[in-house]
């Protein structure tokens, strides 16, 4: 067990694969001689050589199709787009090819590549260097997606993700770069499963990425008697911890660091009232950001992402009268 | 495997599959015309050279990446019309399970990946291909084949680009069959010749009359033995002539009055015929019975297929993820 921050959990786990599998490569922008641009491949040139570690141009498309290509012939490329939104101009080689090659070889060849892509909101990069975009890339069968919230989830999932057969992305909150935490290299978390960081009876919530530290900061602050749900992995999600654990409180909330409108939530609302209805106490609700691109000023952005005593009004209001809250934004009269 | 050796060692195979590839394209329109197969579908009639002169100097452990217009490089490269067709039709046989359909051919044992229906999407995907054989130390090379349009996409660029920065054993195969979908080539690209943008990214780059199985083959032999050999990527322009419209729906009715006629004097099956003549190993004969014998023997693959299996309702949920069985983890 070490302290280490949550950049350097990834590097450690990047650099434990690469001893481990020696098919395992990385590459990205700017990831090898300058160790990358949130430093999450401290070490990875030196120690493995420029074969296995390469910069490359600013082609997001090239460089993730190359890793289709590189997948597919027996390599697990692992590859670092630098902020989420940069996928947008490589979407097709991953929801497209990645993910379809397997269904379109006649289950003939597997696609163990990885995508690892900064996200999310709370450092002033502004609109369009501050999504987290998880539904751009949760709808598609064939790829999975993981989102880690701590040291020990980005070190447990990015070995994980590597292990895997199959296309992974992960979804790296940026904000928590700098977290430090306790890892125990000898964790594994699964893929699809989910973490139950606290026990509690009246309301579970789940959250995933850098909100749930924040649920936690509003659970104990507020002396909340709250379950916390990490989801870790959104696809595939594992529907039995959560149905288990609404099973037992009756109430559900998932919060999110996503607009209200197409959120990964709905997903786990849905199934969740459909299978347990005639078992709730209250209407499942959600907590998200409002539908607006993500604000510079820092007054702004952090009333953008949920904050703490936000998410402890919301879960108090649930638990005394069973109704859905209303969002601070409807409070305040903007739509 | 045997059919993959036949167009390597073999210059009558390699006439004969081009005769194949054409027999089974016409078939497949005849098919579509009837109704009989549903989705759509692109052909390659003319461009039968390119695909046999290619398949010809590959080894099986090379990567092809393809396109939607896939059928000819598939049966070149080894696999049956049984597959080929059994998919085009939707049939449990076929080489996707049924569920790819015209666009999508594959085999794995044979170097072909998964062709894609995406413009360009196979030049990064040949790029990574290269990655893995160059890391590994193996003398394999990846190889895309894409079309005219494809010159005007970013994967394109942003995949010779990488492969040039990386030395990477890749050959790059633009089949400039001067059309793009609907638009002829001038209409959407200033320059004539397409292998010139390699220019910009130092790469050795040239043309070959795609309608001569011949001259494929020299060319594709250069360009394979420079990856092969450490000396990174080549940029071919392949030019030849689509005969066929763009897809099901397309007759070509823009063309230039002429110009389909003018491109079918240099027929590719035309072409080789001449010259096996030439040399007297085929006579006018032996040409008409092996065009008889292909027609027969499409025809009876065509009663199989028809006869053959539906996919079963659990093929439409396999092969989305690997079984955790295979995973090596």
């Amino acid at each position: 067990m070490s302290v280490l921050r949550f950049r350097q959990a990834i590097s450690t786990a990047l650099a434990d694969e690469m001893r481990a599998d020696s098919s395992v490569m990385i590459f990205g922008e700017d990831i090898a001689a300058a160790e990358g641009p949130f430093k999450t491949s401290e070490g990875l040139l030196k120690e493995f050589g420029p074969l296995r570690v390469r910069d490359t141009p600013i082609s997001e498309m090239a460089f993730t199709g190359a890793a289709v290509g590189a997948a597919i012939m027996g390599m697990k490329p692992v590859v670092e787009i630098m902020f989420m939104e940069f996928l947008g101009v490589a979407l097709d080689q991953l929801v497209t090819e990645a993910a379809k090659m397997r269904y379109l070889s006649n289950g003939t060849l597997s696609v163990p590549m990885v995508v690892r892509a900064s996200c999310g909101a709370g450092v002033g990069f502004g609109s369009q260097h501050s999504q987290t975009l998880v539904n751009w890339v949760a709808a598609t069968p064939g790829l999975k997606v993981v989102c880690p919230s701590d040291a020990q989830s980005a070190y447990s999932l990015i070995r994980a993700a590597i292990q895997d057969p199959d296309p992974v992305m992960v979804l790296e909150p940026r904000a928590l770069y700098a977290e430090r935490g306790e890892v125990d290299t000898g964790l594994k978390i699964e893929i699809g499963a989910a973490r139950i960081l606290r026990r509690g009876s009246e309301i579970t919530v789940v959250s995933l990425g850098q909100m749930v530290n924040i649920c936690r900061s509003a659970i104990e602050a507020f002396e909340i008697d709250a379950e916390l749900i990490d989801l870790a992995t959104i696809v595939p999600w594992d529907r039995k911890a959560v149905l288990e654990s609404v099973k037992k409180t009756g109430r559900l909330v998932v919060v999110e660091e996503a607009p209200e409108s197409g959120g990964w939530g709905s997903e786990i609302l849905a199934t969740v009232t459909a299978q347990l209805f005639h078992q709730l106490k209250g209407a499942p609700f959600r907590i998200t950001t409002p539908d607006v691109p993500v604000p510079f000023n820092g007054a702004l952005e952090a009333r953008f992402i949920p904050t703490a005593e936000d998410i402890a009004r919301q879960l108090a209001h649930a638990i005394k009268t069973g109704e859905s809250p209303k969002s601070w934004w409807s409070l305040e009269g903007f739509k | 495997m045997q059919r993959r050796l036949d167009v390597q060692e073999n210059e009558i195979a390699r006439y004969e599959r081009m005769v194949e590839i054409r027999e089974v394209e016409e078939q497949i329109f005849e098919l579509f015309a009837a109704g009989e197969v549903r989705g759509t579908t692109h052909l390659c009639q003319g461009q039968e050279a390119l695909a046999v002169g290619l398949a010809s100097i590959l080894r099986p452990t090379d990567a092809v990446l393809a396109t939607y217009r896939g059928h000819g490089i598939a049966l070149a490269l080894g696999l049956t019309p049984h597959v080929v067709l059994a998919e085009v039709m939707g049939k449990a046989i076929g080489c996707c399970g049924g569920v790819g359909g015209s666009m999508h051919m594959c085999d794995m044992s044979l170097g072909l990946l998964p062709t894609s229906t995406i413009v360009g999407a196979g030049i990064p995907i040949a790029a990574g291909t290269a990655l893995a054989f160059q890391t590994q130390g193996v003398d394999s090379v990846g190889v895309s084949v894409f079309g005219d349009g494809t010159t005007n996409i970013g994967a394109f660029h942003e995949g010779l680009n990488l492969a040039a920065i990386w030395k990477l054993p890749v050959v790059f195969i633009c089949d400039n069959n001067v059309y793009g979908e609907y638009s002829r080539i001038e209409v959407t690209t200033p320059i004539e010749d397409l292998h010139m943008r390699a220019e910009s990214y130092k790469m050795p780059h040239f043309a070959l009359d795609g309608m001569d199985v011949e001259a494929v083959r020299k060319g594709v032999t250069q360009a394979v033995d420079r990856a092969r050999t450490g000396g990174g990527p080549t940029l071919i322009e392949a030019k030849t002539y689509r005969f066929a419209g763009h897809s099901r729906a397309d007759q070509g009715l823009y063309r230039p009055e002429g110009e389909l006629e003018e491109w079918r004097k240099r027929d590719p099956i035309t072409v080789t015929e001449e010259s096996l003549l030439a040399r007297g190993l085929l006579t006018p004969e032996k040409i008409a019975d092996i065009k008889a014998e292909m027609k027969r023997g499409i025809q009876e693959v065509i009663a199989t297929c028809n006869a053959a299996a539906e996919p079963t309702v659990a093929a439409m949920f396999e092969n989305i993820w690997t079984p955790p069985k295979e995973s090596h983890a």
